[in-house]
């Protein structure tokens, strides 16, 4: 592998750097990361976001811009102005997006926007989600809890549809619908290490370095899944299609980012992502058939293969380890604990439903369809 | 979590896999290698899983049991 940084276009200081590695077939396969295009508004909130970035617009407008479509918003977990809102305020944290300063990842004034979308966005979660109640705070106890709680979870059967019946196109569009968190698998899970320690901490490095592939980065996850996005004919750019997924995908990523970006909130990131692998290694399974039906080779089924075994290492320890171990050192955190993992079966649901509703009426669970597709390719 | 370590261990969890970490290698009887491709790897315990020797977690699919389940007059 030869990683080599380079300037590329007009913008100084932004580097774009090629990862160029020998994929399972000999292949090579390019990845490039650098900071996203900036999205499209969808109303008056993330107009006004937009512009501030961008420079536009005075910030000081933003906080009334803001607070009134906030009033206005008849749900805001399905509000596409506010949920894009928001995920363009956490993307200055992750990678960035282009044409906008470093600097204003810190700036109070968007800081300040942020926090009058996060209040009433975790306000809607925890009134409709149930936290559900345990009254011990054993490892043991705790780990048994959940793995019940994720085993009763029916949700919506999105990964038996995609295996039995999801035409080629669907499945580009199932792969588009989870690139938005999968392009960066693993990132806002990330931000809860160094709120943990001993026992729990651990556990997350040990989940998080399989995650980011062991010190090989043609393993990272995010890397296999840009594979696969890739032989699907698909771009592999972080951001890409984030002008073309509904309000209810955003905001599950934003769920995860305010789980992460919150210290407050570290039992809600451990028991979130303890419910996301215990429901991963069995759906995966099935996703990965889906994509063989229809004619995909293992290379392009790798990510989904990689997460059978991988998820059902992961499960273990985020359950015991992670989850169990966190409440058993800290039991006040067990309430949040059982709540992050509640809003993961919830909210992914709900994204899973709205993508399943869609094709059981056969029309795109997209915002808008994508462009045919185009023959598919080895290299990004 | 014992990577550096040398020594090998095997965590039994409940009514789940056994989990290796330390240097291991997995063969067939042949001798011939198993791939593990991770440094922690879950081995099946149900007997039910299809990526033998590796879990799958088939084992929450037909509820597969490691305690004895309580006697009634316990």
């Amino acid at each position: 592998m030869r990683i080599q940084p380079r300037i590329d276009g007009a913008k100084f200081g932004e580097l774009i750097y090629l990862h160029r590695m020998r994929s399972t077939d000999s292949q090579p396969f390019t990845i490039a990361q650098h900071p996203m295009t900036m999205p499209s508004a969808r109303g008056p909130a993330s107009q006004a976001v937009v512009d501030s970035l961008l420079g536009t617009t005075p910030v000081d407008d933003l906080a009334a811009v803001v607070g009134n479509a906030v009033s206005a918003s008849d749900d805001i977990v399905y509000d596409d102005d506010l949920q894009l809102a928001l995920f363009c305020l956490y993307e200055l944290h992750y990678g960035g997006i282009r044409d906008v300063d470093d600097a204003l990842e810190w700036n109070p004034e968007l800081i300040a926007a942020r926090a009058l979308i996060e209040a009433p966005f975790e306000a809607a979660l925890r009134e409709r989600i149930p936290t559900p109640t345990l009254d011990e705070t054993s490892a043991d106890a705790v780990s048994a809890f959940l793995f019940e709680l994720t085993n009763e979870d029916a949700g919506p059967s999105l990964s038996r549809f995609v295996a039995r019946k999801a035409t080629g196109e669907q499945l580009r569009e199932f792969l588009v619908q989870r690139s938005i968190y999968t392009l960066k698998e693993a990132d806002p899970h990330s931000w809860a290490i160094p709120r943990l320690s001993g026992r729990a901490k651990a556990a997350m490095v040990e989940i998080q370095s399989d995650e980011y592939g062991g010190g090989r980065p043609h393993r990272m996850h995010s890397t296999i899944f840009a594979k696969t996005m890739s032989r699907a004919g698909l771009d592999t750019r972080y951001g890409a299609y984030v002008d073309v997924v509904p309000a209810i995908t955003l905001a599950s990523l934003n769920m995860m980012s305010m789980f992460g970006l919150h210290r407050r909130l570290r039992g809600s990131i451990a028991g979130h992502l303890a419910a996301f692998e215990m429901t991963s290694s069995i759906p995966n399974k099935f996703y990965g058939d889906g994509f063989r039906r229809n004619g995909y080779d293992s290379d392009a089924t790798w990510y989904f293969d990689e997460h059978v075994e991988a998820d059902a290492v992961h499960e273990q320890i985020a359950g015991r380890d992670l989850a169990g171990g966190l409440a058993e050192a800290y039991p006040h955190l067990l309430d949040d604990i059982l709540f992050g993992a509640a809003a993961c079966l919830a909210v992914d649901g709900w994204a899973g439903q709205h993508i399943l509703d869609a094709w059981t009426e056969e029309r795109s669970s997209l915002v808008a369809p994508l462009t045919p597709l185009t023959p598919p390719r080895v290299d990004a | 979590m014992s990577d550096s370590d040398d020594e090998v261990s095997i965590v039994a969890y409940p009514n789940g896999p056994f989990l290796v970490r330390g240097k291991v290698s997995f063969t067939t009887p042949d001798g011939e290698e198993i791939s593990a491709d991770r440094r922690t790897v879950a081995l099946c315990r149900c007997g039910k899983s299809v990526r033998k020797p590796f879990c799958d977690g088939t084992h929450k699919m037909i509820g597969f049991r490691t305690e004895p389940e309580p006697r009634p007059e316990d």
